[in-house]
């Protein structure tokens, strides 16, 4: 399939552009942290709970808090219906998620407790790992939780031949590869990883550099989101 | 809480901080792999039984004729199932599968897939019906690494696996028409990082000291075709490209042992 024509993609983006991402900060009055994320086509929120009592006990730790991040695609997110509940790709997903916010979270100052974050995606366009690890790193930073860091995540694949930065959707279905990644951007270090497909060694090189860039611009537009929202804030209110 | 990981984790990082294993191995080197293929060569269509040092693994193939999917009418199917049997460590328990074994199999599934290894067009058998591939890896013994060990036992049992014979709309079992059609031999190679030390294929007290974990699928000496980081810990980009040099190093060498 001809994903790109005279140097631009489908949507008329170059090589190593994001989709348009719009965040929003607080968007749930039950949850202690929220987030809003639209980027490009899809829609995805989170919620954070906790620090909490941990149920069920035997999941404990005495030394620190556990942090729970469940990734949940809605069943109307995607053209044809996705059946509702965990499957293997969500139980993945959500482990590997909660791998990298467990990294910059302090979780040591919170024995015995659990963080709950909850990522669902209402609408679904390619790269929702990224899109709702993003939601959710923003999420626990507007809970007020103690972290080192933020995460922020963006994709980059191979299309047609061309490494390219965050993937969309027909790209993602006709591409040659798919390197979802995530980064804490203060040390530029990755926190997720992974990939499949085609690729060489160089290639390799370039798509993680693309996606390291792309990552590094959405912790850009995380920060400003945030600082946003705080500013926001009246006295008085 | 795994107490035992918790007690060893701080005596292990230093060791390895000293550039020491436990086992005296060097810190990219491999514990000895046995492929025994065809261990269970009576029922299922094919089979191996790999010890990756003391980890033991049983990865057995089943040949079953099923419905394509509807955007790939012509193309057989595969699907990767892992068993994480109490048997094979205290840590594991009966129930359906947790989100480790969940990962190990979709990890172990995508090097596969996205490697093309199993000529899916070839396990055409008319409209309406393929062959589908089932790759069921059963873990025996948790000595450490069993993402490893789990996929050079499926590509050893795959590189094993006869195709049954097909005859008025029935499998005859126990006759085959020939060998599974395969293309390729992608191997899974980790690396996990301890302190900031990068090692190569953890045992079972290096995994409680590490802080990640970086899994490459090689198919050639200049293609990968999966990758999956695990653990809390973060990699730099040095780290990263380590990672990555010592998977194609390894690939090599276990592609030569899983196709002999």
């Amino acid at each position: 399939m001809e994903l790109i024509k005279d140097g631009k993609r489908l949507d008329g983006r170059g090589f190593n552009e994001l989709r348009d991402i719009k965040i929003e900060v607080g968007v749930l009055n039950r949850a202690i942290g929220s987030a809003y994320v639209e980027w490009g086509r899809n829609k995805v929120m989170a919620a954070v709970y906790g620090p909490r009592e941990m149920h069920p006990k035997f999941l404990r730790d005495p030394t620190k808090a556990v942090l729970r991040c469940i990734y949940n695609m809605a069943p109307f997110s995607v053209e044809d219906r996705k059946r509702p509940g965990p499957d293997r790709r969500s139980v993945e997903i959500s482990k590997i998620s909660s791998e990298a916010l467990s990294h910059v979270v302090m979780l040591e100052r919170y024995p015995n407790s659990a963080i709950d974050v909850y990522v669902e995606i209402l609408q679904a366009d390619a790269g929702t790992r990224c899109v709702g690890l993003t939601a959710a790193s923003v999420a626990l930073a507007d809970a007020g939780i103690p972290m080192k860091d933020m995460v922020a995540s963006c994709a980059s694949g191979k299309v047609n031949g061309e490494i390219v930065l965050d993937l969309m959707k027909e790209e993602d279905n006709y591409g040659d590869c798919d390197l979802p990644l995530a980064v804490i951007p203060r040390r530029k270090e990755v926190v997720l990883l992974q990939m499949d497909g085609k690729l060489t060694q160089d290639e390799f090189k370039k798509a993680y550099e693309v996606a390291i860039d792309g990552s590094m611009q959405v912790y850009e537009i995380q920060k400003n989101a945030l600082l946003k929202s705080v500013n926001e804030v009246k006295i008085g209110e | 809480m795994n107490i035992e990981a918790y007690l060893r984790k701080d005596y292990i990082t230093n060791l390895i901080k000293e550039g020491k294993r436990l086992d005296n191995r060097k810190l990219d080197e491999y514990r000895k792999i046995e492929i025994q293929k065809g261990y269970v060569g009576e029922k299922a269509s094919g089979s191996a039984f790999v010890k990756l040092g003391d980890t033991k693994v049983l990865a057995g193939i089943s040949m079953n004729v099923g419905t394509p999917y509807p955007d790939s009418p012509a193309s057989g199917i595969m699907t990767v199932n892992t068993e994480f049997r109490p048997m094979a460590s205290p840590h594991f328990e009966t129930g359906p599968p947790g989100e480790k074994a969940v990962e190990l199999a979709r990890v172990v599934d995508r090097g596969i897939r996205e490697s093309g290894s199993i000529d899916t067009g070839k396990l055409f058998i008319e409209d309406g019906k393929v062959w589908i591939v089932f790759i069921d890896i059963h873990m025996i013994d948790d000595g450490g690494n069993l993402m490893d060990a789990a996929g050079i036992a499926a590509i050893s049992a795959l590189l094993d696996t006869k195709l049954p014979k097909y005859e008025d709309n029935q499998v005859i079992r126990g006759e085959f028409v020939g060998k599974l059609p395969m293309t390729g031999t992608p191997v899974p190679c980790t690396s996990v990082k301890v302190g900031d030390t990068m090692l190569s294929d953890p045992a079972t007290d290096e995994e409680y000291a590490m802080d990640s974990r970086l899994t490459v699928t090689t198919t050639t000496a200049d293609m990968m075709n999966a990758m999956q980081k695990g653990g809390k810990g973060s990699f730099t980009d040095e780290n990263v490209m380590q990672a990555v040099d010592l998977s194609f190093k390894h690939g090599k060498e276990i592609r030569k042992l899983v196709e002999k």
